[in-house]
């Protein structure tokens, strides 16, 4: 194991400025472990008394080596890893995926999945969205957001857990659908969920929106603008907050998105306050998409007949002997992509998640590369932060909703 | 006569220096508020108000290495992760404890590549490993009910010897 | 082909002599390295793509002419299309210009296939790895790169596996 290593300044002259070469400015390390950078992120911060002059973020400490660890996987088996990639939002990456692959192999997916699979990927977003917002709420000192946030997403992890059988990284898409169809008890427990929630949203903002304490720490505080955002690739709520009307759930509609009513809310001013209203009315419009996904649902099988790329059901292997051979192809080789490149993106909490999948007409994908939101709305950070006072800081990087997993890959 | 006169009915307990260091060492673990990855969110869950650790003596994470007394290594540590992952533990006050929570701490876990660490007891001395990817809350609690078993059958001789 | 995207791809093609692949509805761009910076240039200002979405790189090893091609996946939000255009980058340690001025986006990202690929870009304002320990050696996602696999611990070989295991000491 190396060491770490003594770093002069000499490896950063060129990011800081020349008052911090003569001592006049202080360098101050931020990271790996510290409570507020929502994980193993390293900041080094150039202070003039307590103004931060630069910032410079170091990210890698959670570098897991997905993509490479992926090419040497088949289709079916990559897959596990998606759910450790931006924890907080599992069932996206798996959606992401699974669209990736079933547009590369030109796979169909029924009505039944698709709806499963939007009603599930909005569940998550709402557990996602609270996670932020509960310990963006700790960062500023509202203890009990934490609480009563993780309150309601135990009952979204118990949903998924009924469907799964895991709470957290469930891998429930697969290719040319879901796992299997949810058990009866879903339903009361999807409107169990939405029947208290829109109340319980009512009290988070209750809590904090009009909260003389939560507004003098967040309004006016790293204004993103909108031509800066777009020029740093910045995507989903940040992008939104700025005034950017830019959501792939509206613009590209993917799994029957067309058919739900719901709203893209977008604001002007492009500051903490206007990403936590932002984040705060998604999770009123994702429960609207929740409550008419699941009115809607319709009823049919949930996997692809396509046998080729979909394993047979169990009940079938027992029958007939050709279902027992593309099972057994399935599970040991697995299915073989055209030689092709295709680029598909879906909307995840935290902005465009896209992949770029590249097949070589063997079972196992040639180059996977997974676009990421946090890692590029991390690159602004050092933009929006110049200027305000380290104690700002924390609240500045909450409100972008990093997930390191999303960013070290 | 004496000692019972003045503690009226409240009676005595006799136990031995031990036993009350080691239960007061239980009772007051404060753990490093640490987590790396994907189990760092079971470990927030496990504070949160559902699954309480609290009730185990174990509300305050303590966010400086120099005030705690349990590593909990939520998450897979990655190459330039472990070197920061043990100077935080050569920072932590004795006696002191780690605990690897879910697969790619104890194991690797899925991740068997150039990046991450093959189990984070290549990097720091492991005390009880929680199985699971992520692992349950309740396993989280029940592998710090564990090390509070382990806790509890230490002697000062032990001590004694691990730091001659 | 999206009808929106006909006049685009053409005045490219006009322009640098790109030629194109399509897939799926999707539009590969093919455009040499000395022309990308001027091509990305005239996408933005020009056509509107706003957004560089993805920014990436395929490793064909052992082929060498050309040995990876660099990715640009570009979007319009304004008229919302996309288009992806690919750079062929010859040899084992290429140098590639920078395209840092145009989307800001890139010094990270560059940052990032400079770590995992080794492709340089020449006027980068801040050329260090970005993901992988400094000291590190080699570049991840190459081919020749291995994956680093090793052998699990189970019942039937845990002593041999054991003892070859580094572990810590107090």
């Amino acid at each position: 194991m190396s060491q770490i290593e003594e770093v002069s300044i000499a490896k950063f002259k060129h990011l800081v400025s020349e008052r911090a070469l003569t001592g006049e400015t202080m360098l101050l390390n931020m990271g790996p472990q510290h409570p507020s950078t929502h994980g193993v992120l390293r900041l080094l911060l150039e202070l003039d008394g307590e103004v931060i002059v630069n910032c410079i973020p170091d990210v890698g400490f959670l570098h897991t080596g997905i993509e490479k660890n992926m090419e040497a996987k088949t289709y079916q088996k990559a897959e596990v890893m998606t759910d450790r990639l931006d924890y907080m939002n599992p069932l996206g990456n798996n959606l992401a995926y699974c669209m990736a692959v079933e547009k590369l192999v030109d796979l169909d997916v029924p009505a039944r999945a698709q709806g499963l699979r939007v009603l599930l990927v909005e569940l998550q977003r709402i557990a996602s969205h609270l996670v932020w917002l509960g310990t963006s709420g700790l960062d500023l000192a509202a203890m009990s957001m934490f609480m009563y946030c993780f309150r309601e997403r135990e009952q979204i992890l118990d949903i998924f857990e009924l469907v799964s059988g895991q709470r957290m990284m469930t891998t429930y898409f697969r290719p040319g659908g879901v796992w299997r169809d949810v058990p009866v008890e879903f339903e009361k427990a999807v409107r169990d969920f939405t029947s208290i929630f829109s109340k319980r949203i009512d009290e988070y903002e209750k809590l904090l929106t009009k909260n003389p304490l939560f507004i003098d720490r967040t309004v006016g505080l790293g204004k993103l603008d909108a031509s800066v955002a777009l020029s740093f690739g910045v995507t989903g709520p940040p992008l939104r907050a700025s005034g950017v009307d830019w959501d792939l759930r509206k613009a590209r509609p993917y799994m029957g998105y067309e058919q739900y009513d719901f709203n893209v809310p977008v604001l002007k001013d492009g500051d903490v306050y206007a990403r936590y209203l932002v984040r705060i009315q998604e999770l009123r419009e994702s429960l609207k998409i929740v409550d008419q996904a699941l009115n809607k649902l319709p009823l049919g099988p949930v996997r692809s007949a396509n046998r080729k790329f979909v394993p047979p059901p169990r009940s079938e292997i027992g029958v007939d002997m050709e279902a027992l051979i593309h099972h057994f192809k399935l599970w040991t080789e697995g299915f073989s992509a055209p030689k092709a490149s295709i680029y598909s993106a879906i909307e995840s909490p935290r902005g465009e998640l896209g992949v770029f999948l590249e097949g070589d007409g063997g079972p196992k994908p040639y180059r996977i590369h997974m676009r990421t939101p946090s890692f590029d709305n991390l690159s602004v950070l050092s933009q929006i932060v110049k200027g305000h006072l380290v104690a700002d800081l924390v609240a500045i990087l909450s409100s972008i909703d990093i997930v390191l997993g999303d960013i070290d890959r | 006569m004496g000692v019972e006169q003045k503690l009226g009915n409240m009676g005595v307990v006799t136990t031995t220096l031990e036993s009350v260091v080691n239960w007061g060492r239980t009772n007051a673990m404060w753990p490093m508020l640490f987590g790396l990855a994907c189990c760092a969110i079971e470990m927030m869950s496990a504070q949160a108000a559902n699954y309480d650790m609290s009730r185990f003596g174990m509300e305050i994470m303590r966010a400086s290495p120099r005030q705690s007394d349990l590593m909990i290594v939520a998450g897979r540590v990655s190459k330039k992760m472990g070197p920061v992952l043990r100077r935080l533990y050569d920072q932590m006050p004795e006696p002191k404890w780690v605990i690897a929570m879910g697969d790619c701490a104890s194991c690797g876990g899925v991740f068997n590549n150039y990046a991450i660490f093959q189990g984070v007891d290549e990097v720091v001395p492991v005390d009880v490993f929680v199985a699971g990817c992520p692992p349950r809350p309740e396993a989280l609690i029940h592998g710090v009910m564990t090390i509070h078993e382990k806790v509890k059958g230490e002697s000062f001789k032990q001590y004694a010897e691990k730091y001659k | 082909m999206d009808k929106k995207l006909e006049p685009i791809v053409k005045a490219v093609q006009e322009k640098f002599g790109a030629t194109f692949e399509e897939f799926r509805d999707e539009v590969h761009l093919f455009v040499k390295p000395e022309q990308i910076v001027e091509a990305l240039t005239l996408m933005r200002d020009e056509q509107n793509f706003e957004l560089l979405s993805a920014l990436t790189a395929v490793d064909y090893y052992p082929q060498e002419a050309p040995r990876f091609h660099v990715i640009y996946q570009l979007t319009s939000v304004a008229k919302n299309l996309s288009v992806q255009i690919r750079m062929p980058v010859n040899g084992s340690s290429p140098k590639v210009p920078t395209m840092t001025g145009v989307y800001s986006v890139g010094v990270w990202r560059e940052r990032e296939l400079l770590d995992m690929f080794g492709i340089e870009f020449e006027g980068h304002p801040d050329p260090r790895r970005i993901l992988s320990p400094e000291d590190m050696e080699g570049h991840p996602l190459r081919k020749d790169f291995p994956l680093g696999y090793e052998e699990p611990q189970f019942t039937f070989n845990f002593d041999e596996i054991g003892s070859l295991k580094p572990f810590a000491k107090e």
